[in-house]
């Protein structure tokens, strides 16, 4: 009862979400029109469930440094720091130190991994909250250093040979269903309910509605925001790691293209960019929207480049709907 | 009887089976002063839109000067030399008093080259015939606001206008400033220029205006001669109701009675000095100065938002460092903000989440919200506020003023409050509504034992809820009016003294 009226709730208040749903059951619907053997076949969405979850954390940690108005452009920066720092780590356990290429391992790489996120982005939020640095500059700088940093550990080529265990991460399958795709829905459920039922997540989106009031009302601006953006570091971290386990390899520039398509499927997925707005639910829906369509074409044989072209037409076209529709009103 | 320069016949305005007017006629005679009251929300905005032509109507007809004019647009309703000082005076804030009154005519001159020294010399005419004295050079934004609606009004009678309109021009203006306001108006009027005075604020109204027209949820209620109405009558009007308001008194408890707040010696040097004040459980008291003279920062520094550089702070006898806001929250001290929209509310979230803002980390286990919790609190807020509306999910931007600012006030509910610091609470709040408020922060004075600090503008407003009322002056308390010393007059005139 309660729940099915929270429900109907989010649905009335937030159309957004309703009319992406729309939209990705149009997509689907077109698709298996346009291609109806080769699209509807189950390994179709399960290639679908291994290759979104990297970019549904980068925008998930997007949306959540937008909840305040903000932005972090440091993530994919982060996540490939914190893949590579790993992958680093790994061989100089194993080489150095002897130690098995096995799960403590692997479970320390993943301490690492999530450390470098949460200092990256307390780095990033110190920049923010004490020097007053606003968010787009601080985190174009970080984000620059942490890749700056990935190319000094690295010297250019890729890292790779990664622990089995590491790759399981990005590359297995737990009861059938993809591990990433596991690992995302606990994450994004995790991070739904920190932004609706705890108080950072209702600090947040108070905080991002109006940051003047909040001071008034006596919020804890500027802790509030230094730890959104520990929280969009620390997600940034989880897809590195789910990013280098599925390709067994890390990299300074791999993953460069997310950064804006982040911030745009953060946006389709009606976070709105100037704060106190925005769902993990809209941001998941809209990846999953944009995963099917790029699958779609690249059965039709679309070439590659025109998928980009077609994302981001298609990611124009929402955005101006939408435009649109507050204008009307 | 004079001549009409404009007659509105029966006019009727539908929006989406919305009736924002209806049968509303309305002449404005050449050369009169025109007073068109109602409170908002009335359809007094839509009527001034339908004479500025943004608005079509969609019954009766439109008279300019004995000409019946079909489908009056915004440039039609200016060549007939109709002009609107809208309440933001559209100015271009980044342009020089010079360029913001003289460039309309010189880019319609179709020169190409602009002529700075011609734009120079019709500023200063258009400045010379109302008599003022503003710097040319100076930014509009560095301007204050009487000063910005000097321009606004010299600019629009630089186009020869036949009628201005003012949509409530007295709202951010003190005393003094009102003052030359209405005899600039005077003047104009001389030259047989018509002026509709758009207000809900009685006392100009009854003051400036010849004639008054009184509309109330689009229907016209009442016009006539000035003469014929007193403020109690004009009200009545408005709201539809019997407003009667009686003085809040309250005897200033003896030595005995510990006060809820005690303000020593306290000092920010540029913005107030050696402040001393007892505010004590029971009472208002009211805080009235003008704009800059430190009753503002007064209140910051007691919200702890700027901290003093000398003298201490009491709260029910203990001694309060006031270092933040929380520290402020957490002693007691509750602050309503001067500005609702921007420092009180937060406009896209609920009612639920605004009302909860202050309190949520009471409201929460371990970081983790109490649900069922917020809603009963927030449900029991909503009533006891009287706060009108279905749902506590409601977006807080839907509500009316007089809504928005019960959130605002109930908000404190929730803390352990013992001091309230009202800065304007009813300020862009109708006259109905602000005597729902009144009645509310009385009530929370008696119940909970809150001592109240109220600053505002509004004269009335003070010497009507106030049972003590400081004058403040310079960063200075200069007087303080006790019982029956306390007169909207009194306060009026101590406040016009101060220059």
């Amino acid at each position: 009862m309660k729940f099915s009226l929270d429900f109907r709730n989010m649905v009335n208040r937030d159309n957004n979400i309703l009319q992406l749903i729309m939209m990705t059951v149009l997509i689907f619907i077109i698709m298996t029109a346009l291609s109806p053997d080769k699209f509807l076949r189950y390994y179709n969405f399960e290639s679908i469930t291994y290759l979104f979850p990297e970019l549904g954390l980068l925008s998930i940690a997007m949306m959540i440094a937008m909840l305040t108005g903000g932005i972090d452009l440091s993530v994919v920066g982060i996540a490939n720091l914190s893949g590579i720092l790993s992958g680093v780590m790994f061989h100089y356990l194993n080489r150095e130190l002897g130690m098995e290429q096995g799960v403590p391992m692997v479970l320390l790489g993943v301490c690492l991994s999530l450390g470098v996120g949460l200092i990256a982005g307390t780095i990033n939020g110190f920049l923010i909250t004490k020097l007053n640095i606003i968010p787009i500059l601080a985190t174009l700088g970080t984000g620059q250093v942490f890749i700056g940093l990935c190319l000094v550990l690295t010297g250019g080529p890729a890292i790779v040979g990664f622990p089995d265990a590491w790759a399981f991460l990005g590359n297995g399958k737990l009861f059938g269903i993809a591990v990433p795709f596991l690992l995302f829905l606990l994450v994004a459920g995790g991070i739904a309910f920190l932004l609706t039922r705890t108080t950072l997540g209702v600090n947040l989106m108070l905080i991002g509605s109006n940051p003047r009031a909040a001071i008034f009302a006596g919020l804890k601006k500027s802790r509030m925001v230094l730890y959104s953006y520990m929280l969009s570091g620390v997600l940034a971290s989880m897809a590195g790691i789910i990013l280098s386990g599925r390709t067994n390899a890390a990299k300074s520039d791999y993953g460069t293209s997310y950064l804006l398509q982040a911030v745009l499927i953060s946006v389709l997925g009606g976070t709105n960019p100037a704060g106190g707005k925005g769902t993990v639910a809209g941001v998941s829906i809209a990846v999953v929207a944009l995963m099917l369509l790029s699958s779609g074409f690249q059965i039709l044989r679309f070439s590659n480049h025109l998928i980009d072209f077609i994302w981001g037409a298609f990611l124009l076209l929402v955005i101006a709907i939408n435009a649109w529709k507050n204008r009307a009103r | 009887m004079s001549e009409a320069f404009i007659e509105l016949r029966h006019i009727g305005k539908q929006f989406l089976g919305l009736r924002a007017l209806d049968d509303v006629s309305l002449t404005i005679n050449k050369g009169e002063i025109h007073c068109l009251a109602g409170e908002n929300g009335s359809g007094k905005s839509t009527l001034i839109k339908i004479i500025s032509g943004v608005y079509q109507p969609t019954e009766g007809e439109i008279i300019i000067e004995g000409e019946k004019v079909e489908n009056l647009s915004p440039i039609e309703s200016v060549n007939r030399a109709i002009q609107v000082i809208y309440q933001d005076f559209s100015l271009f804030g980044n342009l020089t008093v010079a360029e913001n009154l003289a460039l309309n005519t010189e880019l319609r001159a179709k020169t190409k080259i602009v002529s700075w020294g011609r734009v120079k010399k019709l500023a200063r005419e258009a400045l010379d015939r109302l008599g003022v004295d503003i710097d040319l050079d100076a930014e509009v934004e560095s301007l204050p606001t009487s000063s910005k609606q000097l321009v606004a009004i010299a600019r629009a009678l630089m186009s020869d206008a036949k009628l201005i309109i003012m949509d409530e021009p007295t709202t951010a203006l003190t005393g003094k400033e009102v003052e030359t306001l209405f005899r600039i108006v005077r003047d104009i009027q001389s030259r047989g220029i018509a002026i509709l005075f758009v207000s809900h604020k009685m006392r100009e109204m009854l003051e400036i205006s010849e004639r008054l027209t009184v509309i109330r949820n689009g229907v016209k209620v009442a016009e006539g001669s000035t003469s014929d109405f007193d403020e109690a009558a004009v009200i009545r009007h408005m709201t539809g109701l019997d407003i009667e308001i009686e003085p809040f008194r309250k005897e200033k408890p003896g030595p005995d009675v510990m006060p809820r707040l005690d303000v020593q010696g306290l000092t920010l040097p540029g913005d107030y000095e050696n402040i001393n004040l007892q505010l004590y459980p029971g009472e208002i008291v009211g805080l009235s100065g003008l704009l800059g003279s430190g009753r503002t920062e007064l209140a910051l520094s007691l919200f702890g938002m700027l901290t003093p550089a000398s003298g201490s702070v009491k709260v029910d006898g203990k001694a309060i460092a006031l270092d933040s806001v929380q520290d402020a929250i957490a002693e007691g001290i509750a602050y309503v903000p001067e500005d609702r929209l921007s420092e009180g509310l937060f406009m896209t979230q609920s009612i639920k989440r605004n009302i909860i803002a202050t309190s949520l980390d009471n409201l929460a286990k371990g970081g983790i919200i109490d649900i069922p919790r917020v809603d009963r609190v927030a449900d029991e807020t909503i009533a006891s506020m009287q706060i009108a509306t279905p749902s506590a999910e409601k977006m807080v931007g839907e509500l009316s003023g007089g809504n928005a600012q019960r959130v605002v006030l109930g908000r404190w509910l929730l803390t352990d409050a013992k001091v309230l610091i009202l800065n304007g609470p009813t300020v862009g709040v109708d006259v109905g509504s602000k005597a729902e408020i009144h009645r509310k922060i009385r009530e929370l004075v008696e119940h909970h034992g809150l001592a109240v600090l109220m600053i505002s503008d509004d004269v009335l407003e003070v010497a009507q809820n106030c049972s003590r009322v400081i004058l403040m002056h310079r960063g200075r308390f200069v007087d303080e009016l006790e019982g029956d010393a306390i007169s909207e007059d009194v306060i009026s005139e101590q406040l016009k003294s101060f220059t």
